[in-house]
């Protein structure tokens, strides 16, 4: 693994990783960690530092839909500028371009059930170039980014083995 | 006249001391809130893919037994896994066995070449079951001690030292437990060519091969005329964090695996099925599963030892396995003492290293096989511990 790479999958898997902790486990100056982390954020290696968080466990649910999109390519543009109308919406969570029976899914995130509908119905699917839209609400989340919200498997080692 | 009564358990199992550690790991259960470097395990569950596959294998009904020498699929990819690794070419059928993990390949190796009185020289400190395997096949450990200035390695010559006519074999275990040393090929070599030329056997236990940082593992059997007289036994447990399933194996010659087979077949029949189908698919495509634990283990390898001389135990860098084994001397306290005092005043457990052998005295067994925090944690703890010692 490259030197960046390694930083990289440290800080994907805690963010909160110090650069003088990085550098032990990986066995390089602090200095230099510090360097090659500033530079991938500055170069957009590095997007942002979220958390992921268990909405439903902090009482505070949430509605989601995946939203199949299809959609007429313009001519020029592709897929890109209809792709920027729907992604500059906040309420657009995500968005990817796919192969196969449709072209865009959306991931979007509101308060209520109504409000993603809402979103659907008087905005998504209403913008030039759409040419309809199949909406799938999200009924359980069960694994995030890699993590398992249901909860993860208890350790179950003995305390001391030679 | 009645009969003397006759002791209830034999000599030669009477001969084996009781295992002194056994109290403190009692100690270590008994209490709450501990953080252990004392297990000798992968913290990892078994990859996911290599659980499901063996999920599988039990709705189809693999419930039976399979052949005594291991299912023959498994045989092969082994015999494929060995050729792509070391360029070695083992015949499945007839020089490769499938054991009870390599604590069962150990026992098998020593009862197939021991002799009552053979000598087997081996390291000291090493893995608890080499000299007692010896001893219960009626043979005598000969210790040969190593130390933190030679990095644990076993050398040639104080091998040679030892040597008398009694010895049958050489037992290696790299990289090792509990030191976390390596061993370089150029010194392999040099104890291979004392084997050949005194017409010694290496049983070498390699269950630890995958796990080695920034250096390569030599395998002993794949050194220039070393395949005919070494035991090469290793296994999944630690590589493939499959520690429960208890698959290992042995390869050797005809002849030596012959032998094992035939104590294999009346005590055990064949190793758990179940874990042999998820060893045929850790082999298959556990390869990716492997490297990224093995990057894991690096970064807390890392931390852990620059973290123990930071806190004033000197610890030489382990190239291999999951283990640290800093020196205590400076606490002036016996391995035994410290490993106490830590679990009672700190709640950390690690092992004494005169767990292993008298050359383990005045270290401690760490393993790094355990969450970043709990390393961390631990260091800190063991640091105002130090401190307290006056080390």
């Amino acid at each position: 693994m490259t030197k960046i790479n390694e930083i990289l999958k440290i800080l994907e898997n805690d963010a909160r990783t110090t650069p003088q902790k990085i550098a032990t486990m990986t066995g390089k100056p602090t200095a230099e960690v510090s360097k090659a982390i500033k530079k991938a954020e500055k170069d957009g290696t590095i997007l942002k530092y979220k958390t992921i968080v268990n909405w439903e466990k902090a009482g505070n649910e949430q509605v989601s839909a995946l939203i199949e999109v299809r959609v007429a390519p313009q001519r020029d543009v592709g897929f890109d500028s209809l792709a920027e109308r729907i992604y500059r919406f906040p309420e657009a969570r995500s968005l990817y371009l796919l192969s196969g029976t449709y072209d865009l899914l959306v991931l979007v995130t509101g308060k209520t059930m109504h409000e993603v509908a809402g979103f659907v119905t008087k905005k998504l699917a209403l913008i030039e170039g759409v040419q309809g839209t199949t909406t799938h609400f999200l009924l359980k989340r069960y694994k995030e980014d890699g993590e398992i919200l249901a909860g993860g498997e208890e350790t179950k080692r003995q305390p001391v083995i030679l | 006249m009645p009969r003397k009564k006759p002791d209830i358990t034999s000599k030669r199992i009477n001969r084996i001391a009781p295992s002194g550690i056994r109290r403190f790991f009692d100690l270590v259960a008994s209490m709450e809130g501990v953080i252990s470097l004392g297990v000798g395990e992968p913290d990892f569950a078994t990859p996911w893919h290599i659980r499901e596959a063996a999920i599988y294998s039990l709705e189809k009904g693999y419930t039976m037994y399979t052949s005594n020498l291991g299912m023959p699929e498994l045989r092969r990819e082994l015999s494929r896994h060995l050729k792509e690794s070391y360029k070695l070419d083992y015949d499945p059928d007839t020089e490769l066995l499938i054991t009870v993990g390599v604590s069962e390949g150990v026992d098998l190796a020593t009862r197939a070449i021991l002799d009552p009185g053979d000598e087997v020289i081996m390291a000291d400190p090493s893995y608890v079951s080499y000299s007692s395997c010896v001893s219960l096949a009626g043979g005598k450990a000969v210790m040969v001690p190593t130390s933190q200035k030679n990095n644990f390695e076993l050398g040639a010559d104080d091998i040679e030292k030892k040597i008398t006519d009694k010895t049958k074999a050489i037992l290696i275990g790299y990289p090792a437990n509990p030191t976390g040393a390596v061993m370089s090929r150029d010194k392999l070599e040099r104890i291979a060519a004392v084997a050949h030329r005194r017409g010694l056997i290496i049983i070498s236990d390699e269950i630890y091969s995958s796990l080695v940082y920034g250096v390569e593992h030599t395998c002993a059997a794949s050194l220039p005329h070393m395949k005919d007289s070494t035991i090469l036994l290793g296994g999944f447990s630690k590589a493939y964090a499959m520690t429960g399933w208890r698959i290992g194996y042995a390869a050797g010659s005809k002849e030596v695996i012959a032998a094992m087979f035939k104590i294999h077949q009346y005590t055990i029949m064949c190793a758990p099925t179940m874990g042999q189908v998820a060893a045929i698919e850790a082999l298959k495509s556990g390869d990716d599963s492997v490297a990224e634990m093995v990057a894991d283990y690096n970064r807390r390898r890392l931390f852990m030892v620059k973290g123990l001389n930071k806190i004033g135990l000197p610890c030489f860098e382990p190239k291999g396995a999951f283990y640290a084994f800093p020196s205590i001397k400076t606490t002036g306290l016996s391995s035994e003492e410290f490993a106490e005092k830590l679990l009672m005043e700190e709640k950390v457990a690690v092992i004494p290293g005169s767990a292993f052998g008298e050359c383990g005295e005045g270290y401690i067994r760490c393993c790094y096989a355990t969450s970043l925090a709990d390393i961390e944690e631990a260091l800190k703890r063991m640091g105002r511990f130090v401190k307290r010692c006056g080390g």
